[in-house]
């Protein structure tokens, strides 16, 4: 096991240096450019900010923009781990930390000793509307009902989702103060994920379940769960579901993803990271992966995407303190 | 029928010459990560994720499954010889395993670990052809209050490693429920035992836990006499393979194993661990022998071993036939039908036949593949035994710390590794048990957590354990198996003698 890793770390640098060469060749044309960038992942790999991650360097090689793409992984704690290490990098031109709205809620809920407005906000990326459903038996056909029976009694309605102070978590918060429910008595039945959710939900064990879309997607096609609403701004092209607001319920939640760079960088080396990411957007195999994977684009970039975090932190410690999980 | 034509047309797809070179790949690296600590099939598998882009979809998964079933074969290794388990489900075996291991008769643990894998694994395949989908409308009915009284009878598997002092089991057992809680609660968000350190919140990693409390405990005991006692090789008795005695105490055991860790493999929070602690048990239970428990009984291999693998099978059952995730292995897997735009679900065999049947097809080949595999590699690895004992046990030390590092690449856990590598040093020379503290640490914050939620769907009604049908009928399984021989054996005491 050993002799492999070896082997594979040899064949790695190898790799990586003829990536230098080729990179070096084509990089005159771009005087901007980067040599090598290093995508800094706060979790395990194999989640959603990894699989950002490698979209990123799918698209940022396969357009030439990078050739020569690191990853460092530090998992923990939907950040917060990683986030201390990451703003340690003060300084770094070279390196984007992968991250998004769970890392805000994380943060706050940990009482993390660092936050996101101390990093260098590049750019939101991609965005993951969620969906409201019940199991298919259920005597529920629609939000109104769902929200009627929820404003009768809090209790009686249990709410599967992922876990506590989690974007599904917040999503509900955020109902149920549109709909004039203490925060504090929605019975939210936390899960590790979308599969134990779902199948609590499968079985008919809990009243209704919020996930992000793409989780419960093939089940909605395929008729074992009912979708009663979706959290997106406004329909979705392809998608038969209503939104939240067209129903009367002024909630909006998109579940983002985007980049960071270290805290301390100057003015340039700001400028050249929001260029290649520009560029990485804009790149036809960058459009692909998004299709490929359901990913719905919400690029927003520089001073606006650092607006957005401070507004976003603010809107995310309210909802948290309101269901009594922050201080 | 038409499951054989699928079948059949499965087979076409993986009996390919490059299918049939993934799976060989796959399982191959699957027993290395199985044997290494730390490095299990799920972060494997994310780290080759990126071949996604390059390996067409049936090959990578026939590689991804070869790894995740490698693995369950290569765990029951470094469990038997070096009481190093590689994986978590692989823990129990490490208890009846390394003690025949340490009689000489590791060549048996291993032959009967690895022919059990192959049984139980062609049991689970099999089940997964034609029974998915009865299985999992049955999985789907286990709600919170049933899962809960399944992790109450999974408790009674305690009572099979308690030693000769109760309180001492006891004692280790709640460590070890202590150590399960350290972390954020899933249900409140809130952070527990973790002292403020941002590192302790996504909880300890059982593997942490195992390593350090046999492995790291072991050797620290074993230096610590060294110098009192004569150094003793043993070598190894007889002959490698298994006896007919042994093929004769397996056999059922490997039988009851798989019936035990399929179904609940197959439950979305069933998990690995579960079924090896109740085949342990049900075999001490019913083998002719049970005094040889605890000092190396085969049942107690054969039996977890197989309830494992028979498990790994089960839980792509609710994956294939709903595109459910249940273990994190299966996440990941779900994640690299995304990258090439398949969306896993309840339609995935209708629109992707060839893949789902060219997959299960690749399982029955890659279990053969494996038994090859492993069986003649048995008697190389007795021979780790036959290293003097201060070497091999400085070795085991580096092997655990070089797989723990692994895990996480956290300093954090290789404090922790030591650190509980000494409370397990301090066990075993005041003699409590550590298998106790492991079945804590993993049942106990499973067994909570569905309390919880049971508790919170019905608004704090505790009837509910009792009005599920499913789930009294597990309580009272529960408390039938613990209580009922206490009770005969007070009616046999007060009974007057019969002249």
């Amino acid at each position: 096991m050993l002799l492999d890793r070896r082997l594979f770390l040899r064949s790695a640098l190898l790799g990586s240096s003829s990536a230098v060469l080729l990179s070096r060749l084509s990089i005159p044309a771009f005087a901007q450019s980067l040599d090598s960038l290093k995508l800094f992942i706060p979790a395990a790999p194999g989640g959603g900010w990894d699989q950002t991650g490698r979209a990123m360097e799918y698209a940022l090689k396969t357009a030439n923009i990078v050739q020569n793409i690191q990853f460092e992984h530090v998992p923990g704690a939907g950040g917060a781990v990683g986030l201390p290490r990451f703003a340690g990098m003060r300084g770094q031109g070279n390196v984007l930390m992968v991250g998004g709205m769970v890392m805000v809620g994380a943060l706050i809920a940990n009482k993390a000793p660092v936050d996101l407005t101390q990093t260098t906000p590049i750019a939101r990326l991609t965005g993951e509307f969620e969906v409201v459903v019940v199991p298919p038996q259920s005597s529920i056909k629609s939000m109104q009902e769902l929200v009627a029976q929820f404003k009768q009694d809090p209790g009686k309605v249990s709410w599967a989702g992922g876990s506590a102070g989690g974007t599904d978590h917040i999503l509900i918060g955020m109902i149920a103060q549109a709909v004039g429910v203490d925060p504090r008595k929605v019975n939210y039945v936390a899960y590790s994920g979308g599969g134990p959710a779902q199948a609590a939900l499968l079985g008919g064990h809990v009243t209704a379940g919020v996930s992000g879309w793409g989780e419960f997607a093939e089940q909605i096609k395929a008729g074992k769960l009912r979708a009663l609403a979706v959290s997106a701004d406004k329909r979705i092209e392809g998608i038969d579901v209503p939104t939240l607001k067209e129903q009367g319920i002024d909630v909006e939640l998109f579940n983002w993803r985007g980049v960071f760079a270290p805290p301390g960088i100057d003015d340039k080396q700001r400028q050249a990271l929001l260029d290649l990411v520009d560029r990485m957007v804009k790149s036809d195999p960058w459009k692909q992966e998004l299709q490929k994977r359901d990913w719905t684009s919400i690029y927003l970039s520089g001073e606006q995407f650092a607006q957005y975090i401070k507004s976003e932190t603010d809107r995310i410690t309210a909802i948290l303190r309101n269901l009594g999980l922050a201080a | 029928m038409e499951t054989l034509a699928a079948l059949l047309h499965g087979f076409e797809v993986a009996i390919s010459p490059i299918n049939l070179l993934w799976a060989l790949v796959g399982v191959t690296l699957g027993t290395a990560v199985g044997v290494l600590p730390g490095l299990g099939p799920a972060l494997t598998i994310a780290l080759l994720l990126p071949i996604t882009y390059k390996v067409d979809a049936i090959g990578a998964f026939i590689l991804f499954a070869g790894i995740y079933y490698g693995a369950m074969y290569g765990g029951s290794t470094t469990s038997i010889l070096l009481n190093t388990p590689g994986e978590s489900a692989t823990i129990i075996t490490a208890i009846e395993g390394n003690r025949m291991a340490r009689n000489g008769r590791g060549g048996a643990a291993l032959a009967t670990a690895a022919i059990g894998s192959f049984v139980a694994g062609s049991i689970g395949i099999i089940g997964l052809t034609f029974l998915a989908p009865v299985i999992v409308e049955f999985a789907l009915r286990f709600g919170p209050a049933e899962y809960f009284a399944l992790m109450v009878l999974a408790f009674v598997a305690v009572s099979a490693v308690l030693g000769n002092s109760t309180v001492r089991g006891l004692t280790s057992l709640f460590f070890g429920i202590f150590l399960g809680l350290i972390g954020v609660d899933l249900q409140t968000g809130q952070p527990r035992f973790t002292f403020g350190l941002l590192e302790l919140l996504d909880g300890i990693n059982v593997i942490v836990v195992a390593v350090g409390l046999f492995a790291v405990g072991e050797t620290l005991f074993l230096a610590a006499r060294h110098r009192y006692g004569q150094d003793e090789i043993i070598p190894v008795r007889g002959s490698i393979w298994m006896t007919a005695e042994d093929w004769k105490r397996s056999w059922k055991a490997w039988l009851r194993g798989a019936a035990i860790g399929f179904p609940i493999g197959a439950m979305p929070a069933g998990g690995a661990e579960v079924p090896t602690f109740l085949s342990y048990f049900v075999e001490k239970k019913l083998s002719p022998k049970p005094e040889e428990f605890g000092h190396g009984a085969i049942e107690g291999v054969a039996g977890p071993e197989a309830a494992n693998n028979a498990s790994a099978t089960g839980v792509l059952v609710p994956m294939l036939t709903l595109g459910l995730p249940t273990s994190a292995t299966a996440a990941i897997m779900l994640s690299a039908f995304q990258s090439y735009g398949i969306n896993p679900g309840p339609l995935l065999l209708q629109n992707q036949p060839a893949l789902v049947w060219g997959l299960i097809a690749s399982l029955y080949i890659g279990n053969v593949m494996l038994l090859v595999l492993n069986l003649p590699l048995i008697g190389l690895w007795v021979r780790i035994l036959a290293i003097p004992k201060p070497l091999l046990y400085g070795g085991i030390l580096v092997f655990a710390t070089i797989g723990t590092y692994g895990i996480s690449q956290s300093v954090i856990d290789l404090v922790l590794l030591y650190l509980i590598g000494g409370v397990g040093y301090l066990m075993r020379r005041y003699d409590f048990p550590t298998a106790p503290a492991i079945i804590g640490m993993i049942l106990g914050p499973l067994a909570e957590q569905e309390f919880r939620r049971a508790m919170q769907v019905s608004q704090g009604d505790p009837t509910v354990f009792l009005t599920h049908p499913l789930s009294a009928t597990l309580l009272a399984i529960a408390v039938l198996v613990v209580a009922a021989p206490q009770v005969y054996r007070f009616y046999r005491r007060n009974r007057p003698p019969r002249d």
